[in-house]
């Protein structure tokens, strides 16, 4: 609806999408974000790749920070979201560079921002649409998690590995310096968001199949991952108990 | 007077294979100190390390002083029970300092990325070539 007075006050709202080697899927996915919504900023963090990612993301117009080496996820979204704080973007939306979400949902996310949540997760669980795959370790090590969360947060989270999410101006100044860095960043990043006392609310997405795999994990590192996860979720989980004490 | 007694109760042969590797790890120490390749304050800790290795090494007897002292019957395990706790500290220490370092690096890098983005991409001769062209 341009031209109507909620247009003018439409917050200004940037879509960090962290990029690793993803030159291939990168256009189509830039292409659809500039059909769909062309009113929202792009930034690409090209995650330290060694293919023409940057280049890619620049032939198509749209702000590119190029890491100087592989930093994971975590990191980008970082580089990300302090962007967005300097440039002065009241909201941020994190979107995928390999085009497993669909651009027209982001209008979905906003809107629960503007509805009053600080930060708005894409949940695949949440619609009934796609099944996704799992395999047995992976499966209980998930449910072990789920529940972990669970207890620790005290509300339950269908998708907690979402990366389709948007985020309001205070969610974004809390995590430009505090964003998990490690493998599963977003768990951390829930637990996180909870403490702070953040509003969270998953909104149902559906979500293509991914074209290349990164579920394929050996066991063995899934394990590792899982046991610093619950670390490090129990040792917030700690820290956060201090300060309420402190606080009384 | 031989070197037996000397030596109080070490065998001549380990004597002098113990000082060999003293005196070696401390040369070590002090020439990494000189070429200023640690920084000062590893430099005291690993010199004050090398240079109790080396009163140990020339009186093992003082290694028996301070066990009958402690109360501890068996000298050796004074000298372990010192270097584990000692080794630890230190593995403790720079497991704190290597988290720490990597952190500030990561801040590092992702101002890099937004430093790089606001000074744009680098010009190739061959888009200055293009650039002089259509001017």
């Amino acid at each position: 609806m341009p031209g109507s007075p909620e247009a003018a006050a439409t917050p200004r709202t940037l879509v960090i999408i962290p990029a690793y080697n993803e030159e291939a899927a990168l256009p189509g996915v830039l292409a659809d974000l500039a059909r769909c919504c062309p009113d929202l900023d792009v930034l690409v963090v090209d995650d330290g790749s060694r293919d023409r990612t940057a280049e890619v993301g620049r032939a198509a117009g749209v702000l590119v920070a190029p890491l100087p080496y592989n930093l994971g996820i975590g990191g980008a979204l970082r580089t990300g979201f302090r962007y967005a704080l300097r440039a002065g973007y009241e909201r941020a939306v994190q979107f995928d560079a390999d085009g497993q979400h669909d651009p027209a949902e982001i209008a979905k996310l906003l809107a629960a921002l503007d509805a009053g949540a600080d930060m708005a997760v894409g949940s695949r669980f949440a619609s009934t649409a796609s099944d996704y795959s799992v395999g047995r370790v992976r499966r209980r090590a998930m449910r072990l998690l789920h529940f972990t969360l669970r207890v620790l947060s005290g509300r339950s989270f269908s998708d907690t590995s979402s990366g389709f999410r948007a985020f309001d101006r205070e969610t974004l100044t809390l995590f430009a310096t505090t964003y998990p860095v490690d493998y599963m960043d977003s768990v951390e990043a829930l637990l996180l968001a909870v403490y702070a006392g953040l509003r969270i609310v998953e909104v149902p997405v559906e979500m293509r199949d991914r074209t290349a795999g990164v579920a394929s994990n050996r066991n063995f590192k899934l394990i590792y991952h899982y046991l610093r996860l619950f670390v490090v979720l129990i040792s917030s989980a700690s820290i956060r108990g201090r300060h309420t004490r402190e606080a009384s | 007077m031989t070197a037996r007694t000397l030596a109080t109760g070490m065998p001549p042969r380990a004597h002098v294979l113990v000082g060999i590797v003293t005196v070696s790890s401390l040369l070590f120490i002090v020439r990494l100190v000189r070429r200023r390749q640690l920084r000062a304050k590893y430099s005291l800790l690993w010199l004050s390390v090398g240079v109790g290795i080396t009163l140990l090494a020339i009186g093992p007897s003082i290694l028996d002083d301070v066990s009958r002292r402690l109360g501890i019957d068996y000298p050796p395990a004074t000298f372990l029970l010192v270097a584990v706790t000692f080794l630890f500290l230190v593995a403790v220490h720079f497991s704190w300092e290597l988290s720490r370092l990597e952190d500030r690096n990561r801040a590092l890098a992702e101002e890099v990325a937004l430093l790089r983005m606001a000074v744009g991409p680098p010009h190739s001769p061959a888009d200055d070539e293009r650039d002089s062209n259509r001017a």
